[in-house]
């Protein structure tokens, strides 16, 4: 009748074998985070507290905090640091767009044509290895102190990975798929468009999220070489006046920028790449 | 004598005997090159409604040949003759599939069926193509599943679904280049069964490439060993087996008769 708990009861202890989880596996994320970050700003706190390096050159969490509600409710109500945040979002908006626009047409010449990859591809390889900064200044030479040479440079420092990311996605169909188009008289146009493209999305998608976070910094610097009304030149002030509590603020709305492109690419990757695996999942938001 | 021949004819497949679909004369294919000379004056002629198996060593010319059967490579010589038209190129009226179904993820099952059609003659036509690719996803036993993405399909269903994809433009020959091959052996086994009836059903043409002799053996009317450099047919033999078969044939005498002969031919092809 009971068979089976005798069975049970018959197990000795020490036969036993359980799987170990140590606690710090267990822990739930928020709770490690929210650790990890109060653990930062009370060491923080402690190395401004005993004067480690000089007050003037790093402010203490709490006034970091404060003008963090300072610049925020600046932002809120409209006031001119808004203006400042509206001018470099146009310019990571317009450089973001002139990036995969640009890329986009350079990957698919480099990704389908052998003249594109043997021709192409070197120069590019070239002008990627060139430190980009560098050409701020001959930009505002050339666009002005506005907005366009800040578009130019965040344009131009964001489209490199846009290229690798569309050819690498043009070479990731397999033998088999493309054996299979030919069996049906696909055009090359027909096998780009219906097989090749798509089956390169998540790379095209990669590309555009290492983009995303450049075109940001490609903003900044035009804004710190360049002059202008964008939040890096309010950084830039900040900075000469040693007011760094207001700089480490304005660098922590700027990274909400950031943030920002970078999720509306994920979006966008979870809307038309539903069909892979690994663009659904969270851990590409982390990548 | 004559009775036997009578018998035999009975046994066999009306096919057999009937209208030339497919025929190759004198195929050679050399890839200059790598100085290698992959067919030799190959002879064919698949009949309607017949099935027909190519067995042979890896590297004895199998895929070439079947390359140049689809139109996806021209020979060095040689006439290729499909239903009176000589093969320059892919056509419609041949349909192929591999050893991976191929179903593109981003297309339902259904979208992925009538795939062919939307290539060759534009959406509008491969949206009318949709209730016929119900009728080939009933035929292979995959009904309701149109809508579903082929990452909901198991190994066996997506083989299934490139099934449909391949009878879509209702071809004259069907080509099948170790079609089950990446499948478990039971599901291996019940789709080979499954490819029978479905051929039966379609009096398809079909030629098949593989590996296994027992899978040549139980799916084929004919089964054509190949011997490799040059590649080149070294005996055509008949099953006769009747209609249709089961597994359990695979237990009878006649069966393992022909297994081993073909073994044997394979056998002297690996020590030379």
């Amino acid at each position: 009748m009971t068979q089976a708990q005798v069975v049970a009861s018959a197990i000795p202890e020490q036969t036993i074998w359980k799987e170990h989880v140590s606690w710090i596996d267990r822990v739930p994320r928020w709770v490690s985070m929210l650790a990890l970050l109060i653990a930062f700003l009370i060491v923080w706190q402690i190395v401004y507290f005993v004067e480690l390096v000089s007050p003037i050159i790093l402010p203490s969490p709490l006034e970091t905090i404060e003008d963090l509600f300072v610049v925020g409710k600046n932002l809120l109500t409209g006031d001119y640091m808004l203006a400042a945040l509206w001018i470099t979002t146009q310019e990571v908006a317009l450089g973001f767009l002139i990036a995969v626009v640009l890329g986009f047409g350079l990957g698919v010449l480099v990704g389908e044509t052998a003249f594109g990859e043997r021709a192409v591809m070197p120069y590019l390889v070239a002008i990627n290895t060139m430190p980009k900064v560098a050409f701020a200044p001959l930009f505002v030479s050339w666009l002005g102190f506005g907005i366009a040479s800040k578009v130019a440079l965040a344009a131009f420092i964001a489209f490199f990975p846009v290229i690798v990311g569309t050819a690498a996605g043009l070479h990731a169909a397999d033998q088999n798929a493309r054996m299979l188009f030919k069996t049906m008289g696909a055009s090359r146009w027909q096998t780009l468009v219906q097989l090749k493209l798509p089956i390169g999305m998540p790379h095209f998608f990669s590309g555009l999220k290492n983009a995303a976070v450049l075109v940001v910094v490609g903003a900044v610097v035009g804004e710190f070489l360049g002059g202008g009304k964008g939040f890096g030149e309010l950084i830039r002030v900040a900075a000469a006046q040693l007011n760094t509590p207001r700089v480490f603020s304005l660098i922590i709305y700027l990274s909400l920028l950031g943030l920002a492109t970078f999720w509306i690419v994920a979006w966008a990757q979870r809307r038309f790449v539903f069909w892979h695996k690994e663009s659904v999942t969270e851990e590409t938001l982390a990548q | 004598m004559a009775v036997l021949s009578i018998a035999g004819e009975a046994v066999a497949p009306a096919g057999l005997l009937g209208r030339p679909v497919y025929e190759l004369r004198g195929v050679s294919k050399t890839f200059v090159r790598r100085n290698v000379q992959a067919l030799d004056k190959v002879d064919l002629v698949l009949r309607e409604g017949t099935f027909s198996s190519i067995i042979g060593p890896s590297g004895c010319g199998k895929s070439t040949l079947l390359k140049i059967m689809a139109g996806l490579q021209p020979p060095s010589s040689g006439s290729v003759v499909l239903e009176g038209k000589p093969v320059m190129g892919p056509r419609r009226d041949i349909g192929m599939m591999f050893q991976q179904a191929t179903l593109f993820p981003w297309r339902t099952t259904i979208e992925n069926i009538v795939l062919p059609i939307e290539i060759r003659d534009g959406k509008a036509a491969a949206r009318a193509k949709h209730d016929q690719a119900r009728q080939l996803l009933d035929l292979v036993g995959l009904k309701g599943f149109e809508n579903v993405y082929p990452s909901e399909l198991s190994g066996g269903m997506a083989q299934r679904a490139a099934i449909c994809r391949m009878l879509i433009t209702e071809p004259a020959v069907l080509l099948l280049d170790e079609p089950f091959s990446a499948l478990d052996e039971l599901s291996r086994d019940f789709m080979n069964m499954e490819l029978q009836r479905i051929c039966l059903e379609r009096n398809a043409t079909s030629f098949l490439v593989t590996h296994s002799i027992p899978e040549a053996v139980i799916l084929s009317d004919v089964v054509y060993v190949m011997s490799p450099r040059p590649g080149r047919f070294v005996e055509a033999i008949t099953v006769d087996l009747p209609r249709p078969r089961t597994l359990d044939m695979m237990s009878d005498p006649r069966f393992g008769t022909l297994v081993h002969r073909i073994r044997n031919h394979l056998d002297k092809g690996a020590f030379q």
